[in-house]
């Protein structure tokens, strides 16, 4: 079969999926699963059949992408064109997406309790407890259209496109975020599902809109938004990366590349626009793992991997201001996150935050020019924390499970509620270890190792000294917490009745974990730096790289760097270190009880509160800018503007002819009325004189108009005629 | 066929008076009278699909004209034609108005309300039929009045409206008067200008002073300069547009007379009525007053801007759903305003031709896809008005998408075609626009970033007040889901919202052509 038509129709399985669940197989459980299942495994196949297919093409044939395009929307005498391509890059999201999302289709029908009646006591909109979820049709509904919306992004070959699927992806999160649009919690200060969206949509929207304009200015400049359009024409390239912008020391490139990547602040969740996803936790956990690990945050990293030729300004290492904020914000994400992620109770709060810190390992690469480094984890980190976040939902849904047993009325997602879950949850527990360990960076076998390991690489070796120690104790940070999380839900004795009767969740969830297990171990080999002693070799020479760079103009590809021995130890060291201390605080000497006070807060005191409030920066926007939004809305420009001045102008002037015209008639000796002043009285007047027209038939004069009208009908009918 | 042909357009003006006839001769049954009613008006549709289909728009031009003595004493002729920018404008009128009427199958006094609305049509579609300036205004002020009773008579009865120094009087008194008053003080001035324009030229007919007025040189009954007297027109004209688009800060009727009016009158008035005064801009501003339209650029630029902004504040601060909705045309119409201005702009000053097309066609656009999801969200807000009998936002409290999965998702669906979402039809418009006037009015396009950022908070508030929250017992026992009819009523427009949304060729092209043809 042709492969670009293949192209085309990678996203269309789980579109059509979505029409016809919601048309059609709404009513049917069975029916929506297995009609979204079948979507994205032939969504999956037919990827794969592509990649492949490019594997075999050989290197270097991002000059040459599968590409096809039609024509979308006419500009005057040219046209903006919509296309597919396929080339080097979106070859590896086309790789590891598909798989992701199918693996996560899969445990989403374990994770709703399918086969299960619906129960009384779950209404729709709120988690379900006893059966299956009522909303069980429409969640597979929202979860193929974002794997469509997914799909769409990865195989644009323009970023309009790729922007429309962004945006789509951004309403599937907001309507999986606020799938349990119903729910209401005790505790006031407590986010609720439907809030949570809306902070979700509102902050993403925040950098949309900037990224929006980014796009706009790069079309006026270019005249296309076609990537290779504009990456592999010199001249245009020239002009873009040395013309001026209306901002002193951007060039164009730098000020389009500066608000594209404001779009990734907000997508991929960098500081400061990071608020948004560790509420989005209130969404079902496969849409944790699909928001967080297959899909929406890696598009955001995607998206500025893709405009590295602009964002870069043509790959030079030049001063760059745009490359240098992107570092900045990307190191300081990345410890950021880490340092509330180590103060978390919540199971899946603490799998968010390292979200966040993690991208920002791949924005601070990105921003170094470690363009194959970024992508490298990427990949391999959509692998691990897709398959963290399923294994806490694993956890949470058997604990969940020991709740109903015993009867016991506790937060499920707590991991002080939890412990000694090793031998209960086996195959949770030995697939949670393999990811948390690729996560933490585990020396040699994990693939987080060899993926974190180039990143620190190209860090020292291009001389970033400071963001590597920052990334460095990010990195020490990230494995302690890891550790720690290991620690308080799978070792010890249970701390709950709830803990003590969970079990084991049935295969369809259990074997997306093994799968992406595998994936967490092994993808790694496929990048290991080619100057690696013995196994660089072993591994082929970093087959990874060779392939990526191809995606490139040949001038900007970037060049291996010197392999050193100083990051690699420093890499083993800090993965190791944080393993240890995580076990030695949380491991050896396991919480007794729930109630138990978690041993570092004792050590940190006010520090440890702040970390548990997220620096207060929820707060902080609150007063900063949604209380004067409220106040704008409903009091300046509502009430003070349009009510008070522009409407009081209007009345003035109203209540002016009236009195002019009242005075005119009292002259007259027509006025039989007290003069009643301003508008009220205009208004009543009007109700006075209307009467005499209507006379309370509106027949009458009806009839008048369509008497005048008709005549007039049925002259110019003649006139014509004649 | 040959007499369809040869009077198409005439045909497509005045069917529905066919409508309004058999309405009024209707046996006396509320369900006939709506059904004829609703037969009747898709005739025009017909004929315009029909248009549609026969309009050459690679050749560009006035096409189906019709010219006729009129008033030979002043020298107005009866004079029709369309381009491709009136053809999507008749389309759109013609589509909303079966619509509507459909909506409309439980209003009391339905023969007069039905006949109304078919004198409404004529006088609207009058409006983007008429080639002559004389003909343009008689069917402008034509639409003026059956709006004012569908407002004053069917509009929501117990309104209130509270003035300054709390005085209150009925809300839809105010409305109605306020928008007559307003829009006919607007047509005084309109109609004094085409009196300036047709005592120095002669004609009133539009093709002609197409190519004579704008280089004319005649002063005015020897007192008044050629410059003079067209920048006084020139604002005159500017005025009676901005009043109807509405633009700030000539907008405060709107939300009145909007929230006040019955739902199809909402329907009609921000899918149709409202784009009278954009199509105005088009048709006779931009063309006719080429220099002032490009000096007057950065201020349209600038009012659009703040009607973008002020809008979507104004929309997030409401606790009416109705008047929330409202305050978002006022948003909408906005971003059409930025695209204005970069054509008038265009007018005067050498302009890349993609940024003039994408601005103006972006325009156009914009105004076809308001009118089709304004006209959805009016028609949602009726029908959860219908039941609940009250708008207020606390008071419906949420929960409701428990009882309505169908109206929950139309309404999503509505919603985000309304606030931009890519991949349905708002989008296509509004990014045809920013890219549009990017280049030319860099800083105000990013200024009104702001607005599409409170579009979002607005419409996601109007989504989370009625449909999220927990089940709400105190909607149990009302029957909230919609009825086959509703379902109907919004189904093309949610087929059109996607279709335009993925294929926007498939209305572009008609468009860009005309804006190509018309100021390239």
């Amino acid at each position: 079969m042709n492969t670009t038509l293949l192209i085309w129709l990678i996203p269309v399985p789980p579109l059509i999926s979505f029409l016809l669940i919601v048309l059609f197989a709404n009513r049917t459980k069975a029916l929506s699963h297995s009609i979204a299942l079948t979507s994205v495994i032939m969504s999956w196949i037919m990827s794969w059949i592509v990649v492949f297919s490019a594997f075999a093409k050989g290197y270097y044939y991002g000059e040459n992408p599968f590409h096809s395009y039609i024509h979308w929307l006419p500009t005057g005498t040219t046209y903006l064109d919509m296309g597919v391509a396929v080339d080097n890059l979106n070859s590896i999201l086309l790789f590891f997406v598909p798989l992701c999302i199918v693996a996560i289709f899969l445990y989403s029908i374990g994770y709703s309790n399918f086969g299960k009646p619906v129960h009384d006591h779950d209404l729709p909109g709120t988690p379900p407890h006893h059966g299956v979820d009522p909303l069980y049709s429409r969640f597979f509904a929202f979860l193929s259209l974002f794997a469509g919306a997914m799909l769409t992004l990865t195989v644009a070959d323009n970023l309009l496109l790729l922007f429309v699927g962004w945006e789509v992806m951004g309403l599937c999160s907001y309507l999986l975020i606020g799938f349990w649009y119903g729910r209401e919690y005790d505790d006031p200060k407590a986010t609720p599902p439907r809030i949570a969206a809306i902070k979700a949509f509102l902050t993403t929207r925040v950098a949309d809109v900037m990224m929006l304009l980014g796009i706009a200015y790069l079309y006026s400049q270019a005249g296309t938004l076609n990537f290779h359009d504009i990456f592999f024409n010199e001249e245009l390239m020239y002009d873009l990366t040395h013309n001026p912008s209306m901002i002193a020391g951007f060039t164009v490139a730098n000020l389009i590349g500066l608000l594209l990547f404001i779009g990734t602040v907000g997508k991929s969740a960098q500081f400061p626009l990071h608020v948004w996803l560790p509420d989005a936790m209130e969404g079902p956990t496969p849409v944790s793992a699909m928001i967080h690990a297959a899909a929406m945050v890696s598009a955001g990293i995607y998206m500025i991997i893709r405009m590295f030729p602009i964002i870069s300004a043509g790959g030079s290492h030049g001063p760059n201001p745009t490359m240098e904020i992107i570092t900045f914000i990307g190191a300081f994400t990345a410890l950021f996150g880490a340092t509330i992620a180590i103060a978390q109770y919540d199971v899946k709060r603490v799998l968010a935050y390292s979200t966040i810190s993690q991208l920002g390992f791949m924005v601070a690469a990105l921003g170094m020019g470690a363009y194959v480094a970024a992508t490298f984890h990427l990949m391999t980190h959509a692998f691990f924390k897709a398959l963290l976040f399923m294994g806490s939902g694993s956890i949470i849904h058997g604990v969940e499970h020991g709740m109903h047993d015993v009867h016991e009325h506790i937060d499920p997602q707590d991991m002080r509620n939890m412990g000694g879950l090793k031998s209960r949850m086996p195959i949770t527990y030995w697939t949670f270890l393999i990811g948390g360990l690729a996560l933490s960076g585990f020396p040699f076998v994990t693939a987080g190792f060899w993926s974190k390991d180039e990143i620190l690489g190209d860090a020292w070796a291009h001389h970033h000294y400071i963001v590597f120690t920052v990334l460095c104790i990010a990195a020490f940070l990230t494995a302690y917490y890891t550790m720690r999380q290991i620690s308080l839900t799978f070792y010890g004795e249970p701390r709950t009745k709830s803990a003590e009767h969970a079990h084991e969740n049935n295969w369809t969830m259990t074997l997306p974990l093994v799968v992406l297990s595998f994936f967490a171990i092994f993808a790694g080999f496929i990048g290991v730096h080619g100057e690696f002693p013995v196994l660089g070799q072993l591994f082929g020479n970093n087959p990874f790289e060779h392939w990526l760079v191809g995606a490139l103009p040949k001038d900007m590809q970037p060049k291996p760097f010197t392999f050193t021995w100083f990051p690699v130890i420093m890499s083993i060291a800090v993965a190791l270190g944080g393993l240890l201390v995580g076990y030695l605080v949380y491991g050896r000497n396991p919480l007794k009880s729930a109630d138990q006070v978690d041993p570092v807060k004792k050590l940190l005191g006010p520090l440890w509160t702040m970390l548990e409030n997220k620096y207060y920066v929820d707060e902080f926007y609150y007063a900063a800018f949604v209380k004067p939004a409220h106040w704008i809305g409903e009091t300046l420009t509502f009430k003070i503007i349009d009510r008070g001045i522009i409407d009081g102008i209007i009345h003035f002037v109203a209540s002016f002819f009236w009195k002019a015209g009242v005075g005119s008639a009292a002259v007259e000796q027509v006025a039989v009325d007290a003069p009643p002043d301003r508008m009220a009285d205009g208004v009543r007047w009007t109700g006075d004189a209307m009467k005499y027209i209507q006379t309370g038939r509106i027949q009458n004069y009806l009839m008048y108009t369509v008497i005048a009208i008709a005549l007039i009908g049925v002259l110019f009918g003649f006139l014509v005629a004649g | 066929m040959e007499f369809i042909n040869n009077n198409l357009l005439m045909l497509i003006l005045f069917t529905p008076l066919l409508g309004m006839t058999a309405v009024m001769l209707a046996p006396n049954n509320k369900g006939t009278i709506a059904r004829i009613a609703f037969a009747f008006s898709l005739i025009p549709l017909l004929l315009t699909l029909y248009l549609w289909a026969n309009y050459d728009f690679v050749a560009g031009g006035f096409q189906f004209e019709v010219n006729a003595r009129w008033y030979p004493s002043v020298n107005a002729g009866f004079h029709l034609g369309v381009d491709g920018l009136s053809v999507p404008m008749v389309l759109l009128a013609n589509l909303l108005v079966p619509l509507c009427i459909l909506a409309s199958f439980n209003v009391d006094r339905i023969r007069g309300f039905m006949a109304l609305f078919f004198i409404l049509q004529v006088g609207t579609l009058g409006v983007f039929l008429s080639l002559d300036l004389l003909l343009f205004f008689a069917f402008y002020e034509v639409g003026l009045v059956p709006m004012y009773f569908l407002i004053n008579q069917w509009g929501s009865p117990k309104g209130k409206r509270e003035l300054s120094r709390g005085r209150i009087v009925p809300a839809r008194e105010y409305a109605s008067f306020k928008f007559m008053i307003y829009t006919m003080a607007a047509g005084l001035g309109l109609l004094l200008a085409i009196q300036l324009i047709g005592i120095t030229q002669g004609t009133f007919d539009l093709p002609t002073l197409y190519a004579t007025w704008p280089t004319s040189n005649e002063t005015f009954l020897n007192f008044a300069s050629a410059s003079t007297v067209k920048t006084v027109a020139f604002w005159a004209f500017f005025v009676a547009f901005a009043i109807k688009v509405p633009l700030f800060p000539f907008h405060t009727w709107l939300p009145d007379a909007h929230t006040e009016a019955p739902t199809a009158g909402s329907m009609i008035l921000a899918g149709v009525l409202l784009k009278l005064g954009a199509y105005g801009f088009l048709r006779l501003v931009i063309p006719l007053f080429p220099e002032q339209s490009a000096a007057a650029a950065p201020i349209i630029a600038l009012l659009g801007m703040l009607s973008i902004i002020l809008a979507a504040y104004s929309a997030y601060g409401q606790t009416d759903f109705k008047r929330l909705v409202a305050y978002s045309s006022v948003n909408h119409m906005g971003f059409v305003v930025l695209g204005l201005a970069v054509v008038a702009w265009a007018a005067g000053n050498a302009v890349d031709p993609t940024t003039l097309a994408l601005a103006g066609a972006g325009a156009v656009i914009q105004m076809f896809n308001h009118g089709l999801s304004a006209a959805a969200m009016f028609f949602l807000v009726g029908v959860v008005y219908e039941r609940a009998h009250t708008r207020n936002l606390d008071e419906l409290g949420g929960g409701i998408w428990q009882y309505a999965p169908i109206y929950g998702g139309m309404l999503i669906f509505s919603s985000m075609a309304s606030l931009g979402l890519p991949g349905l039809n708002g989008f296509v418009g509004e990014f045809a626009i920013v890219r549009g006037s990017w280049p030319i009015f860099t800083f105000y396009t990013a200024l009104s970033m702001i607005g599409l950022f409170m579009t979002g908070a607005y419409v996601l508030k109007g989504i989370r007040k009625v449909l999220h929250g927990p089940i709400n017992p105190h909607w149990a026992d009302h029957n909230m889901e919609m009825n086959v009819r509703e379902i109907a009523v919004m189904a093309p427009l949610l087929v059109l919202m996607l279709l335009i949304g993925v294929w926007p060729a498939s209305i572009a092209n008609m468009i860009n052509y005309a804006i190509v043809h018309l100021f390239g």
